[in-house]
Protein backbone atom coordinates (compact mmCIF):
# COMPACT_ATOMS: atom_id res chain seq x y z
CA UNK A 1 0.00 0.00 0.00
CA UNK A 2 2.99 2.28 -0.08
CA UNK A 3 3.13 2.79 -3.82
CA UNK A 4 0.00 4.93 -3.92
CA UNK A 5 -1.88 2.82 -6.49
CA UNK A 6 -5.58 2.18 -5.99
CA UNK A 7 -6.11 -0.52 -3.39
CA UNK A 8 -7.51 -3.86 -4.53
CA UNK A 9 -9.86 -3.78 -1.59
CA UNK A 10 -11.04 -0.64 0.13
CA UNK A 11 -13.41 -0.77 3.10
CA UNK A 12 -14.69 2.27 4.97
CA UNK A 13 -16.96 2.11 8.00
CA UNK A 14 -18.03 -1.42 7.10
CA UNK A 15 -20.91 -2.64 9.27
CA UNK A 16 -22.84 -5.91 9.27
CA UNK A 17 -25.91 -6.47 11.37
CA UNK A 18 -28.11 -9.55 11.56
CA UNK A 19 -31.52 -9.93 13.17
CA UNK A 20 -30.85 -11.07 16.73
CA UNK A 21 -31.89 -14.64 17.37
CA UNK A 22 -32.63 -14.23 21.04
CA UNK A 23 -34.42 -10.85 20.88
CA UNK A 24 -37.27 -10.48 18.37
CA UNK A 25 -36.87 -7.20 16.51
CA UNK A 26 -33.35 -6.70 17.88
CA UNK A 27 -30.15 -6.66 15.88
CA UNK A 28 -26.82 -8.34 16.39
CA UNK A 29 -23.83 -6.31 15.23
CA UNK A 30 -21.29 -8.82 13.88
CA UNK A 31 -19.09 -6.14 12.29
CA UNK A 32 -19.20 -2.74 13.92
CA UNK A 33 -17.29 -0.43 11.56
CA UNK A 34 -14.13 -1.57 9.79
CA UNK A 35 -11.67 0.52 7.79
CA UNK A 36 -8.93 -1.26 5.90
CA UNK A 37 -7.22 -1.39 2.55
CA UNK A 38 -5.43 -4.22 0.84
CA UNK A 39 -2.99 -3.72 -2.01
CA UNK A 40 -2.10 -6.00 -4.90
CA UNK A 41 0.06 -8.97 -3.94
CA UNK A 42 -0.37 -8.46 -0.23
CA UNK A 43 -1.12 -11.23 2.24
CA UNK A 44 -3.59 -9.66 4.64
CA UNK A 45 -4.92 -11.34 7.75
CA UNK A 46 -7.89 -10.97 10.05
CA UNK A 47 -6.88 -12.30 13.43
CA UNK A 48 -9.28 -12.79 16.25
CA UNK A 49 -11.22 -15.21 18.41
CA UNK A 50 -14.48 -16.88 17.41
CA UNK A 51 -17.25 -14.31 17.16
CA UNK A 52 -14.91 -11.40 16.39
CA UNK A 53 -16.64 -10.81 13.04
CA UNK A 54 -13.99 -12.37 10.78
CA UNK A 55 -16.31 -14.66 8.86
CA UNK A 56 -18.94 -11.97 8.42
CA UNK A 57 -16.24 -9.74 6.98
CA UNK A 58 -15.12 -12.50 4.63
CA UNK A 59 -18.69 -13.03 3.43
CA UNK A 60 -18.99 -9.34 2.61
CA UNK A 61 -15.68 -9.46 0.75
CA UNK A 62 -16.93 -12.53 -1.11
CA UNK A 63 -19.95 -10.50 -2.32
CA UNK A 64 -22.46 -12.91 -0.79
CA UNK A 65 -23.45 -10.62 2.05
CA UNK A 66 -24.55 -7.03 1.47
CA UNK A 67 -23.00 -4.66 4.06
CA UNK A 68 -25.52 -3.00 6.40
CA UNK A 69 -23.56 0.26 6.25
CA UNK A 70 -20.28 1.66 5.00
CA UNK A 71 -18.62 1.47 1.63
CA UNK A 72 -16.80 -1.44 0.11
CA UNK A 73 -14.86 -1.45 -3.16
CA UNK A 74 -13.32 -4.63 -4.46
CA UNK A 75 -11.13 -4.47 -7.59
CA UNK A 76 -12.52 -0.97 -8.00
CA UNK A 77 -16.11 -2.23 -8.17
CA UNK A 78 -19.13 -2.02 -5.89
CA UNK A 79 -20.36 -5.43 -4.67
CA UNK A 80 -23.94 -4.17 -4.55
CA UNK A 81 -23.88 -3.50 -8.29
CA UNK A 82 -21.17 -5.71 -9.71
CA UNK A 83 -21.20 -8.74 -7.42
CA UNK A 84 -21.19 -11.10 -10.37
CA UNK A 85 -18.17 -9.47 -12.01
CA UNK A 86 -16.24 -9.31 -8.76
CA UNK A 87 -16.94 -12.92 -7.84
CA UNK A 88 -15.68 -13.96 -11.27
CA UNK A 89 -12.25 -12.70 -10.18
CA UNK A 90 -12.25 -14.01 -6.62
CA UNK A 91 -11.17 -17.39 -5.29
CA UNK A 92 -12.99 -18.51 -2.18
CA UNK A 93 -11.86 -21.15 0.30
CA UNK A 94 -14.75 -21.51 2.74
CA UNK A 95 -14.40 -22.71 6.30
CA UNK A 96 -16.07 -25.98 5.40
CA UNK A 97 -14.72 -27.61 2.27
CA UNK A 98 -18.15 -28.35 0.73
CA UNK A 99 -16.64 -30.59 -1.92
CA UNK A 100 -18.79 -33.00 -3.89
CA UNK A 101 -17.84 -36.19 -2.10
CA UNK A 102 -19.47 -38.46 -4.65
CA UNK A 103 -17.47 -36.98 -7.52
CA UNK A 104 -13.81 -37.57 -8.18
CA UNK A 105 -11.09 -35.10 -7.35
CA UNK A 106 -10.75 -34.03 -11.00
CA UNK A 107 -14.52 -33.81 -11.51
CA UNK A 108 -14.76 -31.39 -8.60
CA UNK A 109 -12.39 -29.05 -10.41
CA UNK A 110 -14.18 -29.44 -13.75
CA UNK A 111 -17.53 -28.71 -12.16
CA UNK A 112 -16.21 -25.58 -10.47
CA UNK A 113 -14.71 -24.31 -13.73
CA UNK A 114 -18.12 -24.77 -15.30
CA UNK A 115 -19.62 -22.31 -12.78
CA UNK A 116 -17.28 -19.67 -14.18
CA UNK A 117 -18.12 -20.51 -17.76
CA UNK A 118 -14.54 -21.47 -18.53
CA UNK A 119 -14.30 -23.66 -21.65
CA UNK A 120 -13.92 -27.33 -20.77
CA UNK A 121 -10.62 -27.68 -22.62
CA UNK A 122 -9.11 -24.81 -20.63
CA UNK A 123 -10.42 -26.16 -17.31
CA UNK A 124 -8.88 -29.55 -18.08
CA UNK A 125 -5.47 -27.99 -18.66
CA UNK A 126 -5.75 -25.93 -15.49
CA UNK A 127 -7.01 -28.91 -13.48
CA UNK A 128 -3.91 -30.89 -14.41
CA UNK A 129 -1.66 -28.04 -13.23
CA UNK A 130 -3.68 -27.44 -10.07
CA UNK A 131 -3.65 -31.12 -9.11
CA UNK A 132 0.10 -31.01 -9.36
CA UNK A 133 0.19 -27.85 -7.26
CA UNK A 134 -2.06 -29.43 -4.64
CA UNK A 135 -0.02 -32.64 -4.71
CA UNK A 136 -3.10 -34.63 -5.62
CA UNK A 137 -2.11 -35.98 -9.05
CA UNK A 138 -2.27 -39.57 -7.87
CA UNK A 139 -5.71 -39.02 -6.40
CA UNK A 140 -7.17 -37.36 -9.50
CA UNK A 141 -9.50 -40.26 -10.29
CA UNK A 142 -10.45 -41.05 -6.67
CA UNK A 143 -13.70 -40.01 -5.13
CA UNK A 144 -13.39 -37.21 -2.59
CA UNK A 145 -14.95 -39.53 0.00
CA UNK A 146 -11.63 -41.38 0.21
CA UNK A 147 -9.52 -38.26 0.89
CA UNK A 148 -8.02 -37.19 4.22
CA UNK A 149 -8.84 -33.85 5.78
CA UNK A 150 -5.59 -32.29 4.61
CA UNK A 151 -6.07 -33.53 1.04
CA UNK A 152 -9.61 -32.18 0.97
CA UNK A 153 -8.35 -28.82 2.11
CA UNK A 154 -5.72 -28.76 -0.63
CA UNK A 155 -8.37 -29.71 -3.17
CA UNK A 156 -10.56 -26.87 -1.92
CA UNK A 157 -7.68 -24.48 -2.46
CA UNK A 158 -7.02 -25.94 -5.91
CA UNK A 159 -10.71 -25.49 -6.68
CA UNK A 160 -10.61 -21.85 -5.65
CA UNK A 161 -7.81 -21.25 -8.17
CA UNK A 162 -9.61 -22.66 -11.21
CA UNK A 163 -10.66 -19.18 -12.38
CA UNK A 164 -7.13 -17.82 -11.83
CA UNK A 165 -8.39 -15.29 -9.28
CA UNK A 166 -6.86 -11.89 -8.53
CA UNK A 167 -7.76 -12.25 -4.87
CA UNK A 168 -7.96 -15.39 -2.77
CA UNK A 169 -10.21 -15.35 0.32
CA UNK A 170 -9.39 -18.04 2.87
CA UNK A 171 -11.61 -18.48 5.92
CA UNK A 172 -9.64 -20.32 8.60
CA UNK A 173 -7.69 -22.35 6.05
CA UNK A 174 -6.03 -24.76 8.46
CA UNK A 175 -8.56 -25.11 11.28
CA UNK A 176 -9.02 -28.76 12.20
CA UNK A 177 -5.88 -30.02 10.43
CA UNK A 178 -3.04 -31.85 12.11
CA UNK A 179 0.31 -30.02 12.38
CA UNK A 180 1.89 -31.78 9.43
CA UNK A 181 -1.05 -31.07 7.11
CA UNK A 182 -0.99 -27.44 8.24
CA UNK A 183 2.65 -27.07 7.28
CA UNK A 184 2.03 -28.57 3.83
CA UNK A 185 -0.81 -26.11 3.35
CA UNK A 186 1.23 -23.13 4.53
CA UNK A 187 3.90 -24.08 2.04
CA UNK A 188 1.32 -24.08 -0.80
CA UNK A 189 -0.12 -20.74 0.30
CA UNK A 190 3.36 -19.27 0.53
CA UNK A 191 4.01 -20.31 -3.06
CA UNK A 192 0.81 -18.60 -4.18
CA UNK A 193 1.88 -15.47 -2.40
CA UNK A 194 5.22 -15.57 -4.21
CA UNK A 195 3.36 -15.90 -7.50
CA UNK A 196 1.75 -12.56 -6.68
CA UNK A 197 -1.72 -13.75 -5.66
CA UNK A 198 -3.34 -11.41 -3.15
CA UNK A 199 -4.31 -13.40 -0.07
CA UNK A 200 -6.91 -12.46 2.51
CA UNK A 201 -7.25 -14.87 5.35
CA UNK A 202 -8.90 -15.20 8.71
CA UNK A 203 -7.32 -17.21 11.43
CA UNK A 204 -7.21 -17.65 15.14
CA UNK A 205 -3.80 -19.25 14.94
CA UNK A 206 -1.01 -16.86 15.82
CA UNK A 207 1.68 -18.88 14.09
CA UNK A 208 -0.37 -18.95 10.92
CA UNK A 209 -0.74 -15.19 10.90
CA UNK A 210 2.99 -14.72 11.56
CA UNK A 211 3.96 -17.18 8.83
CA UNK A 212 1.68 -15.91 6.09
CA UNK A 213 0.61 -12.32 6.64
CA UNK A 214 2.47 -9.22 5.50
CA UNK A 215 -0.06 -7.16 7.36
CA UNK A 216 -2.96 -7.95 9.62
CA UNK A 217 -5.69 -6.52 11.72
CA UNK A 218 -6.48 -7.78 15.18
CA UNK A 219 -10.24 -7.98 15.50
CA UNK A 220 -12.30 -8.04 18.63
CA UNK A 221 -16.09 -7.70 18.98
CA UNK A 222 -16.55 -6.57 15.39
CA UNK A 223 -13.90 -3.85 15.55
CA UNK A 224 -10.26 -3.51 14.58
CA UNK A 225 -8.15 -3.31 17.72
CA UNK A 226 -4.96 -2.54 15.78
CA UNK A 227 -3.33 -2.98 12.41
CA UNK A 228 0.20 -3.59 11.19
CA UNK A 229 2.76 -6.19 10.22
CA UNK A 230 3.24 -9.01 12.73
CA UNK A 231 6.62 -7.50 13.65
CA UNK A 232 5.19 -4.01 14.11
CA UNK A 233 2.33 -5.23 16.25
CA UNK A 234 4.67 -7.19 18.46
CA UNK A 235 6.99 -4.22 18.86
CA UNK A 236 4.10 -1.89 19.57
CA UNK A 237 2.28 -3.99 22.10
CA UNK A 238 4.77 -6.39 23.55
CA UNK A 239 8.39 -6.75 24.57
CA UNK A 240 11.13 -8.61 22.78
CA UNK A 241 10.92 -11.61 25.11
CA UNK A 242 8.50 -13.23 27.47
CA UNK A 243 9.27 -15.19 30.60
CA UNK A 244 6.53 -17.66 31.45
CA UNK A 245 6.50 -18.83 35.05
CA UNK A 246 4.40 -21.57 36.56
CA UNK A 247 4.11 -21.98 40.29
CA UNK A 248 2.31 -24.54 42.43
CA UNK A 249 -1.27 -23.31 42.43
CA UNK A 250 -1.33 -22.68 46.19
CA UNK A 251 1.82 -20.59 45.86
CA UNK A 252 0.87 -18.55 42.81
CA UNK A 253 -0.79 -15.66 44.68
CA UNK A 254 2.13 -15.20 46.99
CA UNK A 255 4.64 -15.59 44.17
CA UNK A 256 2.83 -13.06 42.02
CA UNK A 257 3.49 -10.29 44.51
CA UNK A 258 7.16 -11.15 44.73
CA UNK A 259 7.60 -11.43 40.96
CA UNK A 260 5.99 -8.04 40.55
CA UNK A 261 8.30 -6.60 43.15
CA UNK A 262 11.40 -8.02 41.47
CA UNK A 263 10.63 -7.45 37.82
CA UNK A 264 7.87 -4.87 37.59
CA UNK A 265 10.11 -2.15 38.85
CA UNK A 266 12.70 -2.71 36.15
CA UNK A 267 12.81 -0.77 32.91
CA UNK A 268 10.28 -1.95 30.30
CA UNK A 269 9.02 -4.92 32.24
CA UNK A 270 5.43 -5.82 32.97
CA UNK A 271 3.67 -8.80 34.56
CA UNK A 272 0.42 -10.39 33.35
CA UNK A 273 -1.39 -12.90 35.54
CA UNK A 274 -3.15 -15.79 33.82
CA UNK A 275 -5.10 -18.42 35.74
CA UNK A 276 -2.32 -20.98 35.42
CA UNK A 277 0.83 -18.92 34.91
CA UNK A 278 2.58 -15.56 35.11
CA UNK A 279 3.90 -13.82 32.04
CA UNK A 280 6.76 -11.42 32.49
CA UNK A 281 7.14 -9.13 29.48
CA UNK A 282 10.74 -8.11 29.30
CA UNK A 283 13.51 -7.08 26.90
CA UNK A 284 15.72 -9.80 28.41
CA UNK A 285 14.08 -13.01 29.58
CA UNK A 286 17.20 -14.63 31.00
CA UNK A 287 17.98 -11.58 33.13
CA UNK A 288 14.41 -11.50 34.43
CA UNK A 289 14.59 -15.20 35.29
CA UNK A 290 17.90 -14.66 37.09
CA UNK A 291 16.27 -11.86 39.12
CA UNK A 292 13.34 -14.12 40.01
CA UNK A 293 15.55 -16.97 41.21
CA UNK A 294 17.85 -14.53 43.03
CA UNK A 295 14.78 -13.41 45.00
CA UNK A 296 14.42 -16.98 46.29
CA UNK A 297 11.43 -17.93 44.15
CA UNK A 298 11.26 -21.48 42.83
CA UNK A 299 8.88 -21.76 39.87
CA UNK A 300 7.81 -25.27 38.82
CA UNK A 301 8.61 -24.38 35.21
CA UNK A 302 10.21 -21.33 33.62
CA UNK A 303 10.28 -20.66 29.90
CA UNK A 304 11.93 -17.80 28.04
CA UNK A 305 10.54 -17.23 24.56
CA UNK A 306 10.16 -14.54 21.95
CA UNK A 307 7.00 -12.45 21.93
CA UNK A 308 4.27 -13.63 19.55
CA UNK A 309 1.01 -12.23 18.23
CA UNK A 310 -0.67 -14.14 21.04
CA UNK A 311 0.89 -11.65 23.45
CA UNK A 312 -0.27 -8.78 21.28
CA UNK A 313 -3.77 -10.13 21.37
CA UNK A 314 -3.68 -10.56 25.11
CA UNK A 315 -2.49 -7.00 25.49
CA UNK A 316 -5.06 -5.54 23.10
CA UNK A 317 -8.12 -7.37 24.33
CA UNK A 318 -7.21 -8.49 27.82
CA UNK A 319 -8.11 -12.02 26.81
CA UNK A 320 -6.21 -15.04 25.65
CA UNK A 321 -7.09 -16.22 22.14
CA UNK A 322 -7.28 -19.85 23.06
CA UNK A 323 -9.84 -19.38 25.86
CA UNK B 1 -25.94 -18.70 -15.99
CA UNK B 2 -28.75 -21.00 -14.91
CA UNK B 3 -27.43 -23.62 -17.33
CA UNK B 4 -24.19 -23.73 -15.34
CA UNK B 5 -26.12 -24.72 -12.23
CA UNK B 6 -28.20 -27.16 -14.26
CA UNK B 7 -25.14 -28.88 -15.69
CA UNK B 8 -23.60 -29.14 -12.23
CA UNK B 9 -26.68 -31.09 -11.13
CA UNK B 10 -26.50 -33.23 -14.25
CA UNK B 11 -22.86 -34.04 -13.59
CA UNK B 12 -23.76 -35.15 -10.08
CA UNK B 13 -26.72 -37.08 -11.44
CA UNK B 14 -24.46 -39.10 -13.73
CA UNK B 15 -22.97 -40.56 -10.56
CA UNK B 16 -26.16 -41.19 -8.67
CA UNK B 17 -28.91 -41.95 -11.20
CA UNK B 18 -28.93 -45.69 -10.46
CA UNK B 19 -30.02 -45.22 -6.87
CA UNK B 20 -32.59 -42.55 -7.71
CA UNK B 21 -34.27 -44.80 -10.27
CA UNK B 22 -35.34 -47.11 -7.44
CA UNK B 23 -37.18 -44.37 -5.59
CA UNK B 24 -38.57 -42.36 -8.47
CA UNK B 25 -39.52 -45.11 -10.93
CA UNK B 26 -39.35 -48.57 -9.40
CA UNK B 27 -41.37 -47.76 -6.29
CA UNK B 28 -44.34 -46.23 -8.14
CA UNK B 29 -44.27 -49.14 -10.57
CA UNK B 30 -44.40 -51.63 -7.71
CA UNK B 31 -47.42 -49.75 -6.40
CA UNK B 32 -48.95 -49.91 -9.86
CA UNK B 33 -48.51 -53.69 -9.98
CA UNK B 34 -49.40 -54.52 -6.40
CA UNK B 35 -52.42 -52.29 -6.05
CA UNK B 36 -53.53 -51.65 -9.61
CA UNK B 37 -53.15 -55.14 -11.01
CA UNK B 38 -53.21 -57.18 -7.81
CA UNK B 39 -55.57 -55.63 -5.29
CA UNK B 40 -57.54 -54.04 -8.13
CA UNK B 41 -58.87 -57.43 -9.26
CA UNK B 42 -61.04 -57.42 -6.18
CA UNK B 43 -62.79 -54.25 -7.38
CA UNK B 44 -65.68 -54.96 -9.73
CA UNK B 45 -65.71 -52.75 -12.87
CA UNK B 46 -69.37 -51.93 -12.12
CA UNK B 47 -68.22 -49.94 -9.11
CA UNK B 48 -66.15 -47.70 -11.43
CA UNK B 49 -68.54 -47.06 -14.30
CA UNK B 50 -67.16 -49.97 -16.28
CA UNK B 51 -63.43 -49.25 -16.07
CA UNK B 52 -60.98 -51.60 -14.45
CA UNK B 53 -59.35 -50.53 -11.20
CA UNK B 54 -55.98 -50.50 -12.96
CA UNK B 55 -57.31 -48.00 -15.51
CA UNK B 56 -58.62 -45.87 -12.65
CA UNK B 57 -55.61 -46.12 -10.41
CA UNK B 58 -52.63 -45.91 -12.82
CA UNK B 59 -53.03 -42.26 -13.96
CA UNK B 60 -53.75 -41.23 -10.36
CA UNK B 61 -50.53 -42.92 -9.28
CA UNK B 62 -48.68 -41.12 -12.07
CA UNK B 63 -49.73 -37.75 -10.62
CA UNK B 64 -49.08 -38.83 -7.03
CA UNK B 65 -45.62 -40.15 -7.96
CA UNK B 66 -44.83 -36.79 -9.58
CA UNK B 67 -45.71 -35.09 -6.30
CA UNK B 68 -43.57 -37.48 -4.31
CA UNK B 69 -40.63 -37.04 -6.68
CA UNK B 70 -41.09 -33.30 -6.39
CA UNK B 71 -40.78 -33.60 -2.63
CA UNK B 72 -37.63 -35.68 -2.77
CA UNK B 73 -35.95 -33.70 -5.55
CA UNK B 74 -37.02 -30.30 -4.32
CA UNK B 75 -37.64 -30.11 -0.57
CA UNK B 76 -34.96 -32.56 0.56
CA UNK B 77 -32.32 -31.70 -2.00
CA UNK B 78 -32.75 -27.93 -1.81
CA UNK B 79 -32.35 -28.03 1.94
CA UNK B 80 -29.40 -30.39 1.70
CA UNK B 81 -27.72 -28.21 -0.92
CA UNK B 82 -27.79 -25.29 1.50
CA UNK B 83 -27.20 -26.97 4.86
CA UNK B 84 -25.65 -30.40 4.37
CA UNK B 85 -23.44 -30.78 1.31
CA UNK B 86 -23.48 -26.98 0.82
CA UNK B 87 -23.30 -27.05 -2.97
CA UNK B 88 -25.47 -23.90 -3.04
CA UNK B 89 -22.93 -22.09 -0.88
CA UNK B 90 -20.16 -23.11 -3.26
CA UNK B 91 -22.13 -21.98 -6.31
CA UNK B 92 -23.00 -18.67 -4.62
CA UNK B 93 -19.28 -17.84 -4.35
CA UNK B 94 -19.02 -17.93 -8.17
CA UNK B 95 -20.56 -15.49 -10.66
CA UNK B 96 -23.95 -17.17 -10.17
CA UNK B 97 -26.65 -15.12 -8.47
CA UNK B 98 -29.18 -16.78 -6.13
CA UNK B 99 -31.79 -16.60 -8.88
CA UNK B 100 -29.48 -18.50 -11.26
CA UNK B 101 -28.97 -21.19 -8.64
CA UNK B 102 -32.72 -21.44 -8.12
CA UNK B 103 -33.58 -21.53 -11.82
CA UNK B 104 -30.84 -24.02 -12.65
CA UNK B 105 -31.90 -26.36 -9.89
CA UNK B 106 -35.58 -26.09 -10.85
CA UNK B 107 -34.62 -26.94 -14.41
CA UNK B 108 -32.91 -30.07 -13.15
CA UNK B 109 -35.97 -30.91 -11.02
CA UNK B 110 -38.10 -30.47 -14.14
CA UNK B 111 -35.90 -32.97 -15.92
CA UNK B 112 -36.16 -35.45 -13.06
CA UNK B 113 -39.93 -35.25 -12.70
CA UNK B 114 -40.48 -35.40 -16.47
CA UNK B 115 -38.18 -38.36 -17.04
CA UNK B 116 -39.73 -40.33 -14.19
CA UNK B 117 -43.24 -39.51 -15.42
CA UNK B 118 -42.32 -40.59 -18.93
CA UNK B 119 -40.97 -43.93 -17.71
CA UNK B 120 -44.11 -44.49 -15.65
CA UNK B 121 -46.45 -43.55 -18.52
CA UNK B 122 -44.68 -45.93 -20.90
CA UNK B 123 -45.20 -48.84 -18.50
CA UNK B 124 -48.77 -47.75 -17.85
CA UNK B 125 -49.54 -47.94 -21.56
CA UNK B 126 -47.69 -51.25 -21.91
CA UNK B 127 -49.94 -52.70 -19.20
CA UNK B 128 -53.01 -51.59 -21.11
CA UNK B 129 -53.99 -49.24 -18.31
CA UNK B 130 -54.92 -46.42 -20.65
CA UNK B 131 -57.89 -46.01 -22.97
CA UNK B 132 -57.08 -42.93 -25.03
CA UNK B 133 -54.26 -41.60 -27.25
CA UNK B 134 -54.52 -38.47 -25.09
CA UNK B 135 -52.42 -40.48 -22.64
CA UNK B 136 -49.35 -38.82 -24.20
CA UNK B 137 -50.52 -35.60 -22.55
CA UNK B 138 -50.36 -37.21 -19.12
CA UNK B 139 -46.57 -36.73 -19.12
CA UNK B 140 -46.70 -32.91 -19.29
CA UNK B 141 -49.73 -33.04 -16.97
CA UNK B 142 -47.77 -35.04 -14.39
CA UNK B 143 -44.82 -32.68 -14.84
CA UNK B 144 -47.03 -29.68 -14.15
CA UNK B 145 -48.41 -31.47 -11.08
CA UNK B 146 -44.86 -32.07 -9.89
CA UNK B 147 -43.84 -28.45 -10.48
CA UNK B 148 -46.92 -27.17 -8.63
CA UNK B 149 -45.28 -28.79 -5.61
CA UNK B 150 -41.60 -28.44 -6.48
CA UNK B 151 -41.42 -24.64 -6.73
CA UNK B 152 -43.27 -23.76 -3.49
CA UNK B 153 -41.36 -26.54 -1.73
CA UNK B 154 -38.01 -25.17 -2.97
CA UNK B 155 -39.02 -21.67 -1.85
CA UNK B 156 -39.80 -23.04 1.58
CA UNK B 157 -37.04 -25.64 1.97
CA UNK B 158 -34.28 -23.07 1.45
CA UNK B 159 -35.50 -21.36 4.64
CA UNK B 160 -35.77 -24.51 6.79
CA UNK B 161 -33.07 -24.93 9.42
CA UNK B 162 -33.92 -28.35 10.83
CA UNK B 163 -34.05 -31.42 8.65
CA UNK B 164 -36.73 -32.88 10.92
CA UNK B 165 -39.17 -30.18 9.80
CA UNK B 166 -38.97 -31.54 6.25
CA UNK B 167 -39.81 -35.05 7.41
CA UNK B 168 -42.71 -33.81 9.51
CA UNK B 169 -44.28 -31.96 6.59
CA UNK B 170 -43.81 -35.00 4.40
CA UNK B 171 -45.63 -37.19 6.89
CA UNK B 172 -48.37 -34.86 8.02
CA UNK B 173 -49.09 -32.84 4.86
CA UNK B 174 -47.95 -34.78 1.83
CA UNK B 175 -49.05 -38.24 2.92
CA UNK B 176 -52.65 -37.26 3.81
CA UNK B 177 -52.84 -35.43 0.48
CA UNK B 178 -51.59 -38.57 -1.19
CA UNK B 179 -54.46 -40.51 0.30
CA UNK B 180 -57.26 -37.93 0.03
CA UNK B 181 -56.76 -36.64 -3.50
CA UNK B 182 -58.57 -39.45 -5.27
CA UNK B 183 -55.47 -41.43 -6.08
CA UNK B 184 -56.69 -44.71 -4.61
CA UNK B 185 -60.48 -44.15 -4.55
CA UNK B 186 -63.00 -41.69 -5.96
CA UNK B 187 -63.79 -38.61 -3.91
CA UNK B 188 -67.44 -39.76 -3.84
CA UNK B 189 -66.40 -42.27 -1.19
CA UNK B 190 -65.43 -39.43 1.15
CA UNK B 191 -67.80 -37.62 3.54
CA UNK B 192 -69.31 -34.59 1.86
CA UNK B 193 -67.27 -31.94 3.73
CA UNK B 194 -63.99 -33.73 2.99
CA UNK B 195 -65.08 -34.19 -0.60
CA UNK B 196 -65.40 -30.44 -1.05
CA UNK B 197 -62.15 -29.76 0.77
CA UNK B 198 -60.32 -32.17 -1.52
CA UNK B 199 -61.07 -29.92 -4.51
CA UNK B 200 -58.71 -27.38 -3.01
CA UNK B 201 -55.82 -29.85 -2.96
CA UNK B 202 -53.47 -29.31 -5.89
CA UNK B 203 -52.85 -33.04 -6.08
CA UNK B 204 -56.53 -33.69 -6.76
CA UNK B 205 -56.29 -31.40 -9.79
CA UNK B 206 -53.24 -33.29 -10.98
CA UNK B 207 -54.86 -36.67 -10.42
CA UNK B 208 -58.07 -35.69 -12.18
CA UNK B 209 -56.19 -34.10 -15.07
CA UNK B 210 -54.04 -37.20 -15.64
CA UNK B 211 -56.96 -39.58 -15.14
CA UNK B 212 -59.35 -37.87 -17.56
CA UNK B 213 -56.58 -37.63 -20.16
CA UNK B 214 -55.73 -41.32 -19.79
CA UNK B 215 -59.37 -42.40 -19.93
CA UNK B 216 -60.19 -40.04 -22.79
CA UNK B 217 -62.93 -38.28 -20.80
CA UNK B 218 -61.08 -34.96 -20.48
CA UNK B 219 -62.95 -31.80 -21.41
CA UNK B 220 -61.14 -28.68 -22.56
CA UNK B 221 -62.74 -26.46 -19.93
CA UNK B 222 -62.14 -28.91 -17.09
CA UNK B 223 -58.53 -29.47 -18.13
CA UNK B 224 -57.87 -25.77 -18.40
CA UNK B 225 -59.12 -25.23 -14.86
CA UNK B 226 -56.73 -27.92 -13.64
CA UNK B 227 -53.82 -26.49 -15.63
CA UNK B 228 -54.54 -22.97 -14.38
CA UNK B 229 -54.78 -24.12 -10.76
CA UNK B 230 -51.54 -26.11 -10.92
CA UNK B 231 -49.82 -23.41 -12.97
CA UNK B 232 -50.70 -20.81 -10.33
CA UNK B 233 -49.00 -22.91 -7.65
CA UNK B 234 -45.91 -23.40 -9.82
CA UNK B 235 -45.67 -19.70 -10.74
CA UNK B 236 -46.39 -18.56 -7.19
CA UNK B 237 -43.64 -20.87 -5.96
CA UNK B 238 -41.09 -19.33 -8.34
CA UNK B 239 -42.07 -15.82 -7.26
CA UNK B 240 -41.57 -16.65 -3.58
CA UNK B 241 -38.38 -18.64 -4.27
CA UNK B 242 -36.80 -15.59 -5.93
CA UNK B 243 -37.08 -13.82 -2.58
CA UNK B 244 -36.22 -16.68 -0.23
CA UNK B 245 -33.20 -17.79 -2.27
CA UNK B 246 -31.77 -14.29 -2.21
CA UNK B 247 -32.37 -13.92 1.53
CA UNK B 248 -30.81 -17.24 2.41
CA UNK B 249 -27.88 -17.29 -0.01
CA UNK B 250 -26.95 -13.60 0.24
CA UNK B 251 -27.64 -12.90 3.89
Amino acid sequence: MDDGETPLIDAKGLVKEYPARDRPGGVFRAVAGLDFQVGRGEAFGFLGPNGAGKSSTMRMLGCVSPPTAGTLRILGMDPARDGRLIRARLGVVPQEDALDVELTVRENLLMYGNYFGIPRRVVKERAARLLEFAQLEEKAGDRVEALSGGMRRRLTIARSLVNEPDVLLLDEPTTGLDPQARHVLWDRLFRLKQQGVTLLLTTHYMDEAEQLCDRLVVMDKGLIADEGSPRELIERHSTREVLELRFRLDEQDQATGKVRAVTGAREGERVEVLPDRLMVYTPDGEAALAAVTAAGLAPVTALVRRSTLEDVFLRLTGRSLTD
Amino acid sequence: MLLREFSAWMLRYRRTWRSTIVVSVANPLLFLLAIGAGLGRLVAPEALDGMTYLEFFAPGMLAAAAMQNAYIESAFRVNGALRRDRSYVVAAATPLEPRDIMAGHLLFITFRIASSALAFAVVMVAFGASRSPMVVLTVPAALLTGLAFATPLAAWAVTVEKFGTLNAVFRFVLMPMYLLSGTFFTLDSLPAWLHTAAYALPLWHGVDLCRTLSLGTATLAGSLVHVAYLGAFAAGGVAVALVTYRRHLHY
